[in-house]
């Protein structure tokens, strides 16, 4: 009996993760779902449609990725189509994209996708570790100086990302001249291989935009660390650790402790917030990455780019907040036994 | 309502229920907040009556080159001399209508679906609760991108249909937050005994639950609003929404697509980008102001020194000390607000 209980205590947390990867495959689904049917739910069929919106400027190659894009000319039956959507995604197919045919979907945006990924995850680690930590000492301060710091947090939470990113391109590059304005790399030379100067080249031009996303991001890990740890520091685990005279530091460290797991959840929630802005912030600085190509797919009316983007930002999303889930269930033991 | 407290003296800051009423505390962020807000309502209002030019005349005098601020011009022109304080004033009322018609519509939504399901429980709880945390996790800025990139040209100079769709992607936090607090009231006396006296579901719903709802309701419709201005400039950043429609996003648009911010153009999207930054703040205020009247203990934190003397405490801490907050008397007399 004692040692059945262990094992289900040992499987507790497995299961919860099943439960979640379940859900996000629920999702998954459901986004694929919403990606075939919008073309569908306006009037006409889809290549109809797109046409209809292209307004003439239709060459023989467009026409031709659309239809390969929708299948010949979307006479099928509808249900037809959507297993043939399905069919095709599954071989990591999204169809042709119209503004460069005949470059696939998938050739364009693993193009970018380096570039986006590694920005924007190393932007958005970085500002989860310092948003964090900032709202605790923020909260363990409270009264002094620091609480200041929350009327700026707002601004930057409340200014959109690319209203940041144009200042900081204007300030930092434009007037002082201290960081490169375009692009991810020096252009007009050929690619030299990942030697050291190449790789300072890179990081370079990562700087300014990684500053705009973290300073834009970082403001709501602070506000939320702050107010949950201003509800930690009032338990009585916490006065008691101060009565029985530990130091300051420790006592902080267990109230952190805890005040950092409502960040990790609520992590989840955030990452399509700073994913969307961190795209808006690489057009702002002609970063090659997928919010790059996304304004071009928007510019030159590709539509099966568009539809492209949006699953695999979604399915970017959907394994940040899986690994997010996975960090929380290890990090918090009462998710392990309510399981 | 909760009940009347012990009569607090004389603090300002104490909502104090009088006849049934909720006083909001008048703490700074609150007033900032609304001040800041209702002058940019009034903005929505008469900017485009006010408007100097006609933001969508053009000319080509200056050979493309943007002019900077002039007596003619406040804030100067883009590179077809369009008047940029104009199309600011114009495009005002565009991004205040869209969000807050998102925020009404969501508003509703949430309340509808996440009582509904706090309330119901079981599989309708279930499902309900399914679905919100779908549209949760669904990054909401690729979603509209898509589905603005299908919408028939026509479709993109009507506020109300962009609200709509917004409110469509925005209305899951409130949902979830408000399905909690329903759980929480649930099994409250007052609710069941409402049942056994026999009232019926809606009944209950609306007027024993929801009325008590009410800060969390107007804290999700504030953070809608914030989210649906963020969300409509970003569309009109990118140029999914018709880019002659003026909006706050719109002039931000043809900033980027002239290269305004490697060209030194500032006066070209500051003022838009400031009333975005602006407007947001005033919301994000006035979320604060609401969450500090639900939470006291974040009211209490944001007590200064001399704040902390006035409110009557005679020897205040020289510094807070953790695990010690100090709760003014007055400020921890109030109830429970919900």
């Amino acid at each position: 009996m004692q040692s059945r209980a262990a094992g289900n205590r040992r499987a507790a947390p497995m299961r919860m993760i099943l439960r979640k990867l379940v859900f996000y495959l629920v999702t998954a689904f459901a986004a694929v779902t919403v990606d075939f049917f919008i073309p569908h739910a306006m009037p006409g069929n889809p290549v109809e449609a797109v046409l209809a919106r292209m307004q003439g400027n239709v060459t023989q190659a467009t026409i031709k990725s659309l239809e390969l894009s929708y299948g010949i000319g979307g006479h099928q039956n509808i249900l037809i189509q959507y297993l043939h959507f399905w069919q095709k995604l599954l071989h990591g197919n999204l169809g042709i994209s119209t503004s460069s045919y005949p470059a696939s979907v998938t050739s364009v945006i693993s193009g970018a996708l380096p570039w986006t990924l590694g920005l924007v995850g190393t932007a958005t680690l970085i500002s989860f570790a310092l948003g964090t930590l900032l709202g605790v000492l923020v909260a363990w301060r409270r009264g002094t100086w620091l609480d200041n710091l929350l009327p700026v947090t707002t601004f930057f939470q409340a200014a959109p990302y690319f209203f940041i990113a144009f200042l900081a391109l204007q300030l930092f590059s434009s007037s002082l001249g201290w960081f490169p304005s375009v692009g991810a790399y020096t252009q007009g030379t050929e690619f030299p291989g990942w030697n050291g100067a190449y790789i300072v080249d890179v990081l370079h031009h990562a700087v300014l935009p990684a500053v705009t996303i973290v300073v834009c991001s970082a403001a709501g890990w602070i506000v939320g660390t702050r107010n949950v740890m201003l509800t930690t520091m009032d338990e009585d685990y916490v006065l008691i650790a101060q009565a029985k005279g530990l130091s300051r530091r420790r006592v902080i460290w267990y109230a952190a402790r805890n005040a950092v797991l409502p960040s990790v959840s609520g992590f989840s929630l955030a990452v399509g917030f700073v994913v969307s802005g961190a795209l808006l912030t690489e057009i702002v600085f002609s970063y090659p990455g997928l919010g790059w190509i996304l304004l071009q797919a928007v510019g030159n009316r590709d539509y099966p780019l568009l539809q492209g983007i949006f699953l695999i930002i979604t399915f970017a999303v959907l394994a940040a907040n899986l690994i997010a889930d996975c960090v929380y269930i290890f990090l918090d033991p009462r998710i392990r036994q309510e399981a | 309502m909760s009940v009347v407290s012990a009569d607090p003296p004389d603090t300002p800051d104490v909502p104090v229920v009088k006849r049934g009423r909720v006083q909001l505390p008048r703490s700074p962020k609150l007033l900032i907040g609304l001040g800041i807000l209702v002058a940019f309502l009034l903005l929505a209002i008469i900017g485009p009556l006010i408007a100097p030019f006609n933001p969508s005349s053009s000319l080509t005098t200056t050979n493309g080159v943007p002019q900077a601020p002039s007596a003619a011009h406040w804030l100067g022109t883009t590179q077809v001399q369009q008047d940029v304080l104009s199309q600011l004033l114009v495009g005002g009322r565009s991004t205040i209508v869209v969000a807050f018609v998102a925020g009404a519509i969501a508003a509703v939504l949430s309340i509808a679906i996440g009582v509904t399901s706090g309330y119901l429980g079981g599989l309708a709880d279930d499902l309900l609760s399914m679905l919100a945390n779908i549209f949760l996790v669904m990054p909401a800025l690729p979603l509209l991108i898509v589905i603005f990139g299908f919408l028939p040209p026509s479709g993109g100079t009507n506020d109300l249909l962009i609200g709509l769709i917004i409110a469509f992607t925005g209305w899951a936090w409130g949902a979830r937050v408000l399905r909690a607090q329903t759980l929480s009231l649930r099994g409250r006396d007052y609710v069941v005994s409402a049942q056994i006296i026999g009232e019926r579901t809606w009944r209950i719903i609306g007027w024993e639950i929801v009325p008590n709802l009410l800060p969390i309701i107007a804290s999700s419709f504030l953070f809608t609003v914030l989210y649906g201005v963020g969300t409509y400039t970003a569309l009109a950043f990118l140029g999914l929404v018709n880019t002659e429609h003026w909006s706050w996003g719109a002039i931000m648009f043809w900033a980027q697509a002239s290269s305004a911010q490697v060209s030194g153009y500032w006066w070209w999207y500051i003022p838009a980008g400031l009333a975005v930054a602006l407007l947001g703040t005033s919301l994000a205020l006035l979320n604060f102001g609401i969450d500090e009247f639900i939470n006291p203990r974040l009211r209490a934190a944001g007590l200064t020194r001399r704040r902390a003397r006035q409110a009557g405490q005679a020897r205040p801490p020289k510094r807070f000390v953790l695990g010690l907050t100090p709760v003014v008397r007055a400020a921890s007399s109030d109830g429970k607000p919900l």
